[in-house]
């Protein structure tokens, strides 16, 4: 073959690249970069000059200065609680010789599934200082004074957190644990330290690393969490930032200067989020110890003697009071004719359920709404995602480092903030009106979830490997046709992967969807979340109910489906 | 007077039996090898000794001190032992200096500073790690970090060092040195070595004895020399260097070598012309005179004869006769296939030595046969 025709290939490659990498750019910057940088620029311009002393009035606002520290106090409250649980109950499950482990470790990971503002709804019921169940009981039949626990405070508000938001830390102290050399802490047996000695000075500094970066994921998700504090806390006063950018925008309907509050706290949100996601990149590299051994033993257990059973009731304790209790709670005031009613079988009935799947057009309108916009979503960052991942792992061209970045921010970007941007960006003001349409909720979704696309796509272009594609690449195949025919089946499992991670959190989405929904476009989480406030306890609980069917069989199937993959 | 001693010493997992019924005594100061395939039980044996696993039965003393007896309900737990211990991953505390990781037992240990800096220093002195201590063990090599973990082992001067499979993780050329290395710390401190290995070079190469294991159970227990010279049954013979096994029965009271192996693998179409050169095909090969079966064999229904590579001499006359199947140059020596009948030998000579070609006919002298029924 002659020179000539070998770079003519060359050059023809060349714009096939281009094509990718343009098209990924502009995917990210529309969809992710534009919202986040009208934020800023509306933050810091006004009336067409810098100004940061207005920025400064904002923050300094009684209001908004206190939703600030709000967000601290509760976002570090629950960093320190969840850390403390997870840590604890990971030790215990892979380190100890407590009975039924395997159950244990499934039913910690269960509050992964269940959407927390659900959670919150249901201690509400539970726990409020007048009508909760508990208080009633206590007031009522044991004579109290008072409540015994009022769940619309800061304690109530963190407690609740910890028990949804802990097995991020639990996981990763697990996997570290569990991944573990054990000839790492048998090293330091045989050198004569003791278990405690060797729990203190071995085991512990070797999975700080992932109990940190667990910890700063929690701190992360609290700041910008949404459900809880607005199920909990606006009835006391207590808003934090996502809440508050809520309350004004809500109340206001966008008006300019809610909006601009809005734009300060979001600043404040992506900077503090920002900032942690650098500090755990930094725990990450730095602390990353390599401490994943070839053959291994199992570890030493620890035999609990005399607290075998006590720690054993107590772990059942806990996961029938955190998880079972709310879940039974929940349905069951799903069933009950009237609120207020007590659950006796003559009050009870599937009634509302029917209702709300087949008559009630308000969450008729939700269900649909959600399933479609999820499933919308679901597909279009997965293809979206494989492009740009390939650009990102596979692609040597100039420029990709901006994809890269671009790629990372969702990562740091609170829901809340990205519905504010996306307000910003398709109102109207640059030519394209989305407002109170079902689309821009479909754009905040697809920029919400574009990370965890990337995510899996990533990963699993990883693991197909360079020589894969030179080897068809050799063989004749032209690169689209190396792409089709080699590197999209391949990748295949990781896209599957991405389609449900987006399509199931997307069905219990609260954060985005509620600052962006109109009185026809609510997605189950908003029906939810409004038929509550509203005071239809019942039928919000009902269709709660159902959310969280809808949310267990869909994670059963993914997971059915993983395991086959993995068999293979 | 024995050091470590194993009496009776079993484990079993669930319905394996791991290790069954081993007596074993290691003398002071001595290097003392277990070898096997994986799974065999040793590397089972040795974390019974270092305390790791329990015994389902008999008794782990330490000169006179038990140290794990089932039986009495008795167990010393690893941290109290006082043993130096290596382990194949190395198992070197990322989180602490090069420094730190040796002086970790000596401050278990509590003894006083300028004890605890004395000692670590001597540990790593003698493993050539002074100038890394203050280094992160992240930032050595493989064989760095065993010199960290070997420095680690040493640092509380121990009577008995426990090595399970220390060198396998290194490259072999590493591996060659690293051997001598621990030989020159033994011969410096005085310590007892139990060690565990599957590479038969490092056990002949570094052992006073050595303990051949299958399937939990003792199948010799020698110095390297005997272990090779006098094996004591076909799978030490085969376990150990190379070998060659040819299958013989009695035919009239007299023996003869069958005409396809045991075990025969079928299909080699494309060798069966040069075997049919050498012997009408499908009958047993009378056995040359000058090889007299020892008496066990008599009796038995099928035996072997078995051979080292390097104990074969080509004659042109007489001999066992067979046909030349491969030929292969490997460097310092010459590796050849012979076909004898449908049976193999190999037989391996310097590569100076005159040898005959592919296809061609010639004779084999077994200078040091070995029998096994």
């Amino acid at each position: 073959m002659s020179t000539g025709a070998k770079g003519l290939q060359q050059r023809q490659n060349f714009g096939v690249a281009q094509v990718i990498l343009f098209l990924s750019i502009a995917v990210l910057v529309i969809v992710v970069a534009v919202p986040v940088l009208l934020i800023l620029f509306n933050a810091f311009w006004v009336d067409g000059h810098f100004n940061l002393a207005d920025v400064i009035k904002v923050i300094s606002e009684p209001d908004t200065y206190q939703a600030l520290i709000n967000s601290l106090i509760i976002s570090a409250g629950t960093t320190i609680g969840s850390t403390i649980v997870g840590t604890f109950f990971a030790w215990l499950v892979t380190r100890t010789d407590l009975p039924y482990k395997g159950f244990m470790k499934a039913m910690f990971l269960v509050p992964f599934m269940l959407p927390s503002f659900i959670g919150a709804m249901a201690w509400k019921m539970l726990l409020s200082p007048r009508a909760g169940f508990i208080n009633r009981f206590f007031m009522r039949d044991l004579g109290f004074d008072g409540p015994i626990f009022n769940i619309y405070s800061y304690a109530g508000i963190i407690l609740v957190e910890i028990m949804y938001l802990f097995p991020f830390v639990f996981i990763q102290v697990c996997g570290a644990l569990e991944r573990m050399d054990p000839t790492l802490e048998e090293s330091a047996r045989i050198s004569g330290a003791g278990l405690f000695t060797i729990t203190r000075k071995i085991t512990i500094p070797l999975v700080l690393p992932s109990i940190l970066s667990g910890a700063l994921l929690i701190m992360l998700y609290s700041m910008a969490h949404f459900g809880t504090v607005a199920v909990l806390g606006i009835e006391n006063g207590i808003f934090n930032i996502p809440t508050l950018i809520y309350q004004r925008i809500h109340q206001s309907a966008g008006s300019f200067a809610s909006i601009r509050t809005g734009t300060v706290l979001a600043t404040v949100l992506v900077i503090t989020a920002a900032f942690i996601i650098w500090l755990q990149g930094k725990i990450l590299t730095r602390g990353h110890y390599q401490i994943i051994a070839g053959k291994s033993f199992r570890p030493m257990e620890l035999k609990l003697r005399a607290l075998k059973a006590p720690l054993f009731i107590f772990c059942l304790a806990y996961i029938a009071f955190t998880i079972v209790l709310p879940t039974v709670v929940i349905f069951l005031v799903g069933g009950l004719k009237t609120y207020g009613l007590p659950f006796t079988w003559e009050n009870l009935s599937l009634n509302n359920y029917k209702f709300i799947l087949f008559d009630y057009k308000l969450t008729k309108d939700a269900i649909w709404n959600s399933v479609t916009l999820g499933f919308s979503a679901a597909v279009i960052t997965m293809f979206a995602g494989v492009m740009i991942s390939y650009v990102i792992v596979k692609m040597k061209v100039r420029g990709k480092g901006i994809l890269e970045f671009l790629g990372m921010l969702p990562f740091s970007v609170p829901g809340s903030v990205i519905a504010l941007g996306v307000i910003l960006a398709w109102s109207g003001k640059y030519g394209v009106n989305l407002y109170n349409t079902v689309w821009i909720i479909l754009v905040a979704y697809i920029a919400r979830y574009m990370a965890f696309s990337l995510r899996a796509n990533s990963a699993a272009l990883e693991q197909v490997h360079d020589s894969l594609m030179e080897a068809a690449r050799v063989c004749g195949a032209s690169m689209w046709q190396t792409l089709r025919d080699i590197v999209l089946p391949l990748v295949k499992p990781g896209m599957i992967a991405a389609f449900f991670l987006i399509f199931l959190p997307s069905l219990r989405e609260l954060t985005v969807s509620i600052m962006l929904y109109s009185p026809t476009t609510r997605t189950i989480g908003v029906a939810i979340y409004t038929l509550n406030e509203d005071g239809e306890t019942v039928m919000s609980a009902a269709l709660a109910g159902i959310a969280l069917i809808l949310i267990v069989v869909g994670q059963t199937l993914i997971n059915r489906f993983t395991a086959r993959k993995g068999a293979k | 007077m024995s050091h470590v001693r194993l009496v009776n010493v079993t484990k079993r997992f669930s319905d394996v039996t791991a290790v069954n019924g081993l007596n074993l005594e290691i003398g002071k100061g001595e290097c003392f090898s277990m070898l096997g395939p994986s799974g065999c039980g040793k590397t089972t044996t040795l974390r019974m000794v270092a305390g790791f696993e329990d015994l389902s039965e008999g008794e782990v003393y330490v000169g006179d001190r038990l140290i794990s007896s089932p039986a009495k309900n008795y167990y010393l737990p690893p941290e109290k032992r006082d043993f130096g211990m290596v382990f194949q991953a190395f198992a070197v505390w990322p989180h602490l200096s090069v420094y730190e990781n040796v002086a970790f037992p000596l401050r278990i240990r509590k003894l006083p500073t300028a004890e605890i800096d004395k000692r670590t220093k001597d540990a790593l002195a003698s493993t050539n790690l002074l100038s890394a201590a203050k280094d992160s063990p992240d930032n050595l090599s493989g064989g760095g970090k065993q010199r960290v973990a070997l420095a680690r082992a040493l640092a509380i001067n121990p009577d008995v060092m426990l090595l399970d499979e220390p060198l396998s993780s290194l490259d072999p050329h590493l591996r060659e040195e690293m051997r001598f290395e621990i030989k020159d710390l033994q011969r410096k401190y005085g310590f007892s070595i139990l060690y565990v290995t599957h590479d038969q070079a490092e056990a002949m190469a570094l052992s006073d004895r050595i303990l051949v294991m299958k399937l939990g159970v003792v199948q010799q227990v020698d110095s390297p020399l005997d272990v090779y010279n006098k094996p004591a049954n076909r799978f030490v013979f085969s376990f150990i260097g190379l070998s060659n096994f040819l299958d013989l029965v009695w035919d009239g009271g007299k023996p003869v070598i069958l005409h396809n192996p045991l075990h025969a693998t079928h299909g080699q179409d494309d060798e069966a012309v040069i075997a049919s050169s050498s012997a009408s095909s499908g009958e047993n090969i009378p056995l040359t005179s000058e090889l007299t079966p020892s008496e066990e064999m008599v009796g038995a229904k099928t035996f072997s004869l078995a051979s080292r590579p390097s104990e074969i001499d080509f004659t042109a006359e007489g001999g066992l006769r067979g046909v030349v199947s491969r030929k292969a140059f490997l460097g310092e020596i010459i590796d050849y296939q012979i076909r004898v009948g449908n049976q193999e030998l190999r037989v391996q000579k310097g590569r100076r030595a005159p040898g005959p070609e592919r296809g061609e006919n010639c004779g084999l002298k077994l200078l040091r046969p070995f029998w096994y029924a």
